[in-house]
């Protein structure tokens, strides 16, 4: 298991340099710069800027120096932001973020993952039909759409939530979890019913039922843990996901996390910005993927027995 | 509908236990003590008065730090900052502040003109990159040093004469240069302070940190939560700190426009910056409206490249003017919340009023449009009008599209780009026509004309007239009266409008919730604030508001 753990950060490397250069290389194939502005920047002032932030060396160079600097864990100065460090808005911003998006991601697990099984225990009956179809809502309402609905309704209209905000109200995080838990726990109900459907009718579970085990039992020691696999497969780019996808939901509840970073970087031609967080949620992504793929292994004693580590 | 709030209360009450009941808003517990909430639109880039743009910085660095003047926030005029008096010799070309005494930084250094000279160092060397550097451009040989075409600062004119005393030279009588003075990029800063995190150049440096920052205004940054919160509290050793009556203000970054106005409507903000299109008439509707609208000192308009066919024919440029009715798309599009233009220069720009050249007159452009061979329309190559993605933008493109289809049978195509992609075409001059706007640094219709000179960095159109160039660089820098300046500038703009390099839409306006609790915001031309004015009333609620 640690070999193959290895050998997959190991072939992560490449992945990243390569998404390093690439985006490295297109930001500056982008029309208009970083210093441009509706109020015309005089050329002097334009060439201090450009000497301040190393622009005015050959390319080759400042690519150079980048990956120097990123050797040792800086990301550089933010051309938006002057006074701060890419690396400080990006930690300013990943605790409320990842903490927003556990909590979607348990609100997808609980409500999905319940939904799922319900709805595979009575295939084709109304707790199938009634939880699957309020999925597919779920998978279909867009984040634009459902918090500002939310909102009017628990915000405004009846006044029980805050509308806004992260950590400042009690009770200002529970609107902004379901708006970006949604769409996850419709997704996890699809996938944890497609997956307990299919490990229903195998075999082993026919013998656990044969063997006279109570049903609650054959549901939650056998059958679960095959029938989670998808869920678990689905996670973790999920939760890499959630962490760059949450811009809308950020937005909207005025949040301050990094959302708004990667989507506002780019139309800043915040150099810095736009590859620091291309490099971190790339390096997300490839974590989180190995990471569902390790507990996915876990799970299926297949899987386990191959890498040498089940019985 | 009044079961629903029980069944639901009791549905939902696990998750809701924390959330249910009364909470207390961010006003009512601002109105008791002393605390403004503010919206406050984007996240500011940061706090260093050299090395920022843009409104949401403004409106922080404003009330960190004073200027040598504050404008006075009914009428703009001048009035005593740091300075508390100012004298001219030498015909308007020497001006000698003289300091307050009790001018003092927030660590209870006094505030010196040295500091001055030190920060419009700072500000103008060319290391410094600072965008506003030509804020400070009217001052002698300030240009030449911030181009590093001189070396030595003490040939720029500016000098301490004492501690207390400030000369500053001009290159010419300048009138609106004491309002500079109101310019953050013209305000000092703790020199001990800066240079402890770095060298005077630097603009990474986290002196303007909290704990770090020393700052001379009514107010002293207490908290900065990035993307969150800028807390300030009021400043203990600010000059004027009597007349001060809030004990702190909170700004909040409000980028989303209808997030901002569901915070103000639940009281967790006084005020907003703006409002949104279509929430405007239910607030005007409501009596005692929490909805205040007021002239800006802005101008929405269509940069034409005149060395382009059609373009490139004045006829075509009249007869494209003349024929909008900017009074129905003011109404019709904008919900009446602009003013239609005819010139670039807002009107009562401190007393200045630009001339009328043209109006509304379909006839006459058609004829217009005959003269330059495209009757009816007829042989027209098209145009393409271009925008930054925005609804509010295309909005109006489309209705001048209309406009010009059905008054003139001339068909164009819009098209919307990226902002950085839009900002580019225009620089380069790729482009027929353009969308811009143009807020004023200061109230004065130099701020406006000086835009349109030859190869100024503005003018984006290529347009280029010795007459209009000499007028206001030359003429109305030495004109001897306010009037007979302001003579000179119409003169220039009647001369602009005439040849029609851009086609002037609106002239913007402010537009806030403010509520009633918040006195002392008062509407401005510049939309400019002084924070040291308002007042917080306990007790007047948007209910009472509506109610009354």
């Amino acid at each position: 298991m640690l070999r193959f753990i290895l050998s997959r950060l190991l072939q992560a490397i490449p992945v990243i340099l390569v998404v390093i250069t690439a985006t490295f290389f297109l930001v500056r194939t982008a029309p208009g710069g970083p210093f441009d502005s509706e109020k015309a920047v005089m050329p002097e002032v334009k060439r201090a800027l450009e000497a301040q932030y190393r622009l005015d060396l050959p390319i080759h160079e400042q690519y150079f120096a980048y990956l120097g600097d990123l050797a040792v864990g800086d990301l550089g100065p933010s051309f938006k932001y002057p006074g701060r460090s890419v690396n400080e808005i990006l930690f300013s911003g990943l605790p409320v973020t990842a903490e927003l998006g556990f909590y979607a991601l348990l609100i997808a697990l609980i409500i999905g993952g319940t939904a799922g099984v319900i709805a595979s225990l009575k295939p084709n009956t109304k707790l199938d039909y009634i939880p699957m179809s309020a999925a597919m809502i779920g998978i279909c309402m867009p984040s634009f759409l459902l918090g500002p609905l939310l909102v009017l309704v628990f915000g405004i209209y009846l006044d029980w939530l805050p509308i806004s905000g992260w950590g400042d109200i009690p009770g200002d995080k529970i609107l902004p979890s379901i708006t970006l838990g949604a769409a996850y726990a419709a997704y996890v109900a699809r996938l944890s019913r497609a997956g307990m459907l299919e490990v229903l009718s195998q075999d082993y579970i026919r013998t656990a039922r044969a063997k006279g085990l109570p049903e609650w039992q054959v549901i939650t020691r056998h059958a679960l843990r095959g029938g989670l696999i998808p869920v678990i497969a689905f996670l973790g780019p999920a939760f890499a996901g959630l962490l760059a996808g949450s811009f809308v939901v950020e937005t909207i509840f005025q949040i301050p996390g990094l959302g708004r970073f990667y989507v506002q970087a780019a139309f800043n031609r915040d150099y810095t910005m736009i590859l620091g967080t291309t490099v971190f949620l790339s390096t997300l992504i490839v974590l989180f993927n190995l990471v569902s793929d390790v507990i996915a292994a876990w799970m299926n004693p297949r899987l386990r027995a191959q890498f040498g580590g089940g019985q | 509908m009044t079961f629903i709030k029980p069944v639901l209360c009791i549905f939902l009450m696990p998750l809701l236990l924390i959330a249910c009941g009364d909470r207390e808003s961010n006003v009512v517990q601002g109105n008791r003590d002393g605390i403004l909430h503010y919206g406050n639109g984007a996240e500011p880039q940061g706090l260093d008065p050299h090395v920022v743009t843009g409104v949401p910085e403004n409106h922080l660095i404003r009330a960190l730090f004073e200027g040598l003047t504050v404008k006075n926030p009914i009428t703009l005029e001048p009035e005593p900052g740091v300075a508390e008096r100012w004298e001219f010799a030498e015909e308007g070309k020497v001006i000698t502040f003289f300091l307050n005494p009790e001018a003092k930084w927030s660590n209870g250094d006094p505030v010196t003109a040295e500091d001055y000279v030190w920060s419009w160092n700072r500000a103008l060397h060319p290391e410094t990159g600072n965008l506003y550097a030509y804020m400070l451009y009217p001052v002698f040989n300030a240009e030449a040093y911030s181009k590093g075409d001189v070396s030595d600062f003490a040939e720029v004119g500016v000098k301490a004469l004492d501690a207390r005393t400030l000369q500053v030279t001009l290159n010419a009588p300048t009138p609106y240069f004491l309002q500079l003075m109101d310019h953050y990029s013209t305000f000092a800063v703790h020199s001990a302070t800066l240079l402890k995190f770095g060298k005077m150049t630097d603009r990474f440096t986290p002196w303007t940190r909290v704990g770090n920052i020393v700052s001379n205004g009514a107010f002293t940054l207490d908290e900065w939560l990035i993307n969150r919160r800028i807390g300030m509290k009021k400043s203990t050793t600010y000059w004027d700190r009597d007349k001060v009556s809030l004990n702190g203000v909170v700004f909040y970054p409000t980028e989303n426009v209808v997030s901002e106005e569901r915070m103000f409507r639940v009281e967790q903000l006084h005020r907003t910056e703006v409002v949104p299109l279509e929430k405007i008439p239910k607030y005007r509707a409501e009596e005692n409206s929490a909805y205040i609208q007021a002239p800006y000192l802005g101008t929405y308009y269509y940069l034409i490249n005149t060395e382009r066919a059609p373009t490139d024919n004045v006829k075509v440029r009249q007869a494209l003017a003349m024929s909008l009715d900017r009074e129905k798309l003011v109404r019709s599009v904008l919900q009446d919340t602009a003013v239609p233009a005819y010139s670039i220069t807002p009107p009562d720009t401190l007393g200045y009023y630009p001339p009328k050249t043209f109006s509304y007159d379909p006839e006459r452009a058609r004829q217009l449009l005959t003269e330059a061979g495209y009757p009816n329309g007829e042989g027209w190559p098209g145009l393409e009008l271009i925008y930054n993605t925005n609804e509010a933008h295309r909005k109006v493109a489309v209705a001048v599209q209309q406009m010009w289809k059905k008054e003139l049978g001339v068909d164009i195509t819009i098209s919307n780009q990226e902002w950085k992609v839009y900002l580019d075409s225009v620089s380069q001059r790729d482009f027929q026509v353009a969308r811009r706007g143009w807020i004023g640094d200061y109230v004065d219709p130099n701020n406006f004309l000086d835009l349109f000179i030859t190869d100024g960095g503005n003018n984006n159109t290529g347009y280029s007239d010795p007459v209009y160039d000499d007028i206001v660089l030359q003429q109305a820098p030495r004109a001897e009266t306010r009037e007979a300046r302001y003579a000179l500038f119409y003169k220039a703009e009647t001369q602009l409008m005439e040849q029609m390099p851009i086609i002037p839409i609106y002239t913007y306006t402010s537009k806030h919730l403010v509520h009633p609790s918040v006195e002392g915001l008062y509407p401005n031309l510049m939309d400019s604030l002084n924070l040291k004015y308002v007042t917080l009333h306990p007790g007047r609620t948007l209910e009472a508001a509506n109610e009354q």
